[in-house]
């Protein structure tokens, strides 16, 4: 039995290749994700208003959904998803008062009537299994391909990490968690100084120019470092970034499955054309 | 009741405190963990709001010391234990080994001319080097050097037993007061009461990975540019950024680096820092005329004698560019390091290219950071690691413990004056003990 596994709507849709490669590693690697039976959207932001339950019901009964299969974590890809999950499962810790206001609304709803949330369940990034249940070592000795030569900057958004003392997961200022990924695959990370500035987010919605700039001074700092490719945990980081096509902006899992081999998956964005391995 | 009174450390609060116990008739027993007596203000260029060169006004005081007959001064020394009571302190002071004979050292300097080992100089906050045989500066108390056991390689080559490397002070020194075979050594000394001022640190760099986390060269801390500025200093004086030795033109001074921060776990101002920073910022500029100095602050806090008059000098007649609002970022770009910040008072963001950029990093309390407590005193700390007096208002240099008292910085970052005001009042206190005596 794998770990459960969340992809959210993204990974469902406009980052389908992100999910399939995603499940594809981990089983490689002996860890396989689960998928949730029948899950739902998880919100997509994390409320920032203190007051408003509400829209914690959503991440919450991803939550319930991912107790009821008694594993101890589940575990997501999208860094969007994961900081919403998170960071609900962080606040539902910490106020008691807002768990039972969540649970009334659940359990006396019709669809998920009887059903409460106990907080047990620990919500974890792939990235975070990778490091601490399999170890870089691990890794490193399953990449039968390794991408040696290969210079790749590692991006990780504001999500993934942020707010740190929620989160947990790295330095929010200085991270290793990707570069130390890039190095068991045998690839040379590549440190520029915008790693962890926002690429824009959901702006790309209604003000595109904003996203633009954003992840323009990103893309352009990772080429003039020498990247020869870009990686992300972040499916709307990819989208914004990948819009400057200046560097292929790939997932580490989609890396994670060219050092392993396997080659038949679809990367959509992924063009091993573009440099040499 | 033994009239006689313990000061540990020597910085202006120390030195200040002895001073006027011994010049009362009594005898002071003035112990430093560094070689050399002056504490953070021999390292200071020139002093707020007045300019004084700082070693200028700083030395009559540091030569008195040294010659005082009521004080017996115990540098490169550090607390071993302090036991008894009120009255009668048993104090064992542990002499570390400094490899040459004071009482034989007549502070020539042949034997820091010949060495030929050197290493970064923590003095001039790394930016400069020391011998491996050295003194702080050239204007110490004691004017004697000390060896270095990590840099001197005739002690490496003694410890792990191999043949006799080196050995150019040994040759040189004129009165053979060079002793390679010194080990470190206790003294006891029984005191009525003790006088506590270990003062601050500063905030590491390494703890800010926003603003580089000490990484970037030309991103340094007040304390280095004080050095910089400072005629003593590794560049004499000249202001030359540590990168590629260049002037730079463009300067941005980031206040609060830590300070008023809980993020950071330094909640509390550091209370010098709008002061020095205007200072720095007027002496760059009597430096390099054509340069420009920006300022990044919060909010200014100038209470004190002269001081807003001087912040206003600073702003309004000699050029300096103050920006109200935080630095978010610093980072590294080609020979540039780019400041990313906002002026909160015209609601932009601001881009500065600069050549250097200097921090003004919180002021730490010492014994928390080179983790000295001071062994056999159990004094109470605040949530920040400082003194906490038994009194905060009525009693703000009298410790939880009877006659240990205490001044400076130790207490709460602050400014010469107030240090040196604080110094003479705890005593104030030790005399005030020693006249009543038996009767305590």
């Amino acid at each position: 039995m794998g770990t459960p596994y969340f992809p959210g709507c993204t990974l469902a849709t406009k980052a389908k290749n992100y999910d399939t490669s995603g499940k594809a590693v981990a089983a490689a690697l002996g860890m396989p994700l689960d998928e949730l039976p029948d899950w739902q959207c998880c919100g997509a932001t994390f409320p920032l208003a203190t007051d408003n339950t509400m829209s914690l019901i959503a991440p919450a009964r991803v939550l319930i959904q991912a107790e009821q299969t008694h594993a101890k974590q589940v575990t997501t890809l999208c860094a969007i998803c994961f900081n919403v999950l998170k960071r609900t499962e962080f606040s539902l810790r910490k106020h008691p008062e807002q768990l039972e206001r969540i649970n009334w609304f659940v359990s006396t709803d019709e669809t998920t009537a009887g059903q409460t949330y106990t907080g047990k369940v620990r919500v974890t990034h792939f990235l975070q299994q990778l490091r601490d249940d399999l170890g870089w070592k691990a890794v490193g000795e399953k990449a039968t391909q390794p991408l040696k030569g290969l210079k790749v900057a590692p991006y990780y958004g504001c999500l993934l990490l942020r707010p740190p003392a929620e989160i947990g997961l790295d330095d929010p200022d200085q991270p290793t968690i990707l570069a130390d990924l890039l190095k068991a695959l045998g690839a040379e990370p590549v440190d520029f100084p915008f790693k962890c500035e926002c690429c824009g987010s959901y702006l790309a919605v209604n003000k595109p120019d904003v996203p633009s700039a954003l992840s323009g001074t990103i893309v352009e700092s990772a080429a003039k470092h020498g990247a020869q490719a870009i990686v992300t945990a972040c499916p709307l980081c990819q989208y914004n970034l990948d819009a400057k096509h200046t560097l292929p902006v790939v997932y580490f899992t989609e890396l994670i499955a060219a050092a392993l081999g396997l080659g038949q998956i679809s990367m959509t964005n992924f063009q091993l054309s573009k440099f040499t391995i | 009741m033994i009239n006689k009174a313990l000061v540990i450390g020597a910085g202006i609060a120390g030195i200040q405190a002895s001073l006027d116990i011994a010049n009362s008739g009594y005898q002071v027993v003035l112990v430093d963990r560094l070689p050399s007596i002056g504490g953070h203000m021999a390292q200071l260029s020139e002093t707020f709001p007045t300019l004084d060169c700082s070693q200028c006004i700083m030395t009559p005081r540091t030569v008195e010391v040294g010659h005082h007959e009521n004080i017996q001064l115990y540098t490169y020394c550090e607390i071993a234990s302090i036991s008894g009571a009120p009255g009668d302190f048993a104090v064992k002071i542990r002499q570390k080994a400094k490899y040459v004979n004071w009482d034989a050292c007549t502070g020539c300097g042949a034997c820091q001319e010949k060495c030929p080992w050197k290493a970064p100089a923590e003095f001039e906050r790394w930016m400069g080097v020391r011998k491996a045989i050295y003194t702080l500066s050239p204007q110490a108390v004691p004017n004697k050097p000390v060896v270095n056991p990590d840099v001197c390689v005739r002690l490496q080559s003694m410890a792990k037993g191999e043949k006799l490397k080196c050995g150019a002070c040994l040759k040189f020194c004129p009165t053979n007061s060079i002793d390679f075979e010194q080990k470190e050594s206790f003294v006891e000394e029984h005191v009525g009461a003790i006088v506590v001022a270990t003062g601050i640190d500063l905030f590491p760099q390494t703890r800010l990975p926003e603003y580089g986390g000490g990484k970037v060269p030309d991103v340094i801390d007040a304390l280095a540019f004080e050095r910089l500025l400072a005629a003593s200093g590794p560049t004499g004086g000249k202001v030359k950024r540590p990168s590629d030795g260049k002037e730079p033109h463009e300067v941005v001074f980031v206040q609060c680096a830590g300070s008023r921060d809980p993020e950071h776990g330094v909640p509390y101002c550091s209370k010098i820092c709008c002061m020095y920073t205007a200072k720095q910022a007027i002496l760059y500029k009597h430096r390099v005329h054509h340069g420009q100095p920006y300022v990044f602050y919060i909010d200014i806090r100038a209470g004190g004698k002269g001081y807003e008059e001087f912040i206003n000098r600073a702003q309004q007649d000699e050029g300096v560019l103050y920006l109200r609002g935080k630095v978010s970022k610093i980072y590294r770009d080609g020979d540039k390091v780019m400041v990313w910040g906002s002026d909160t008072l015209s609601g932009r963001k601001i881009e500065i290219a600069a050549d250097l950029v200097v921090l003004s990093v919180a002021a730490i309390p010492a014994i928390s950071n080179n983790g000295h407590k001071i062994p056999g005193l159990d004094l109470m700390l605040d949530a920040d690691g400082f003194y906490q007096p038994s009194e905060a208002e009525l009693a703000p240099v009298e410790s939880n413990l009877p006659g240990v008292f205490l001044a400076g910085a130790g207490i709460g970052p602050k400014d010469i004056p107030e240090t040196v005001a604080q110094a003479s009042s705890a005593a104030a206190k030790v005399l005030t003990l020693f006249r009543r005596g038996a009767s305590l």
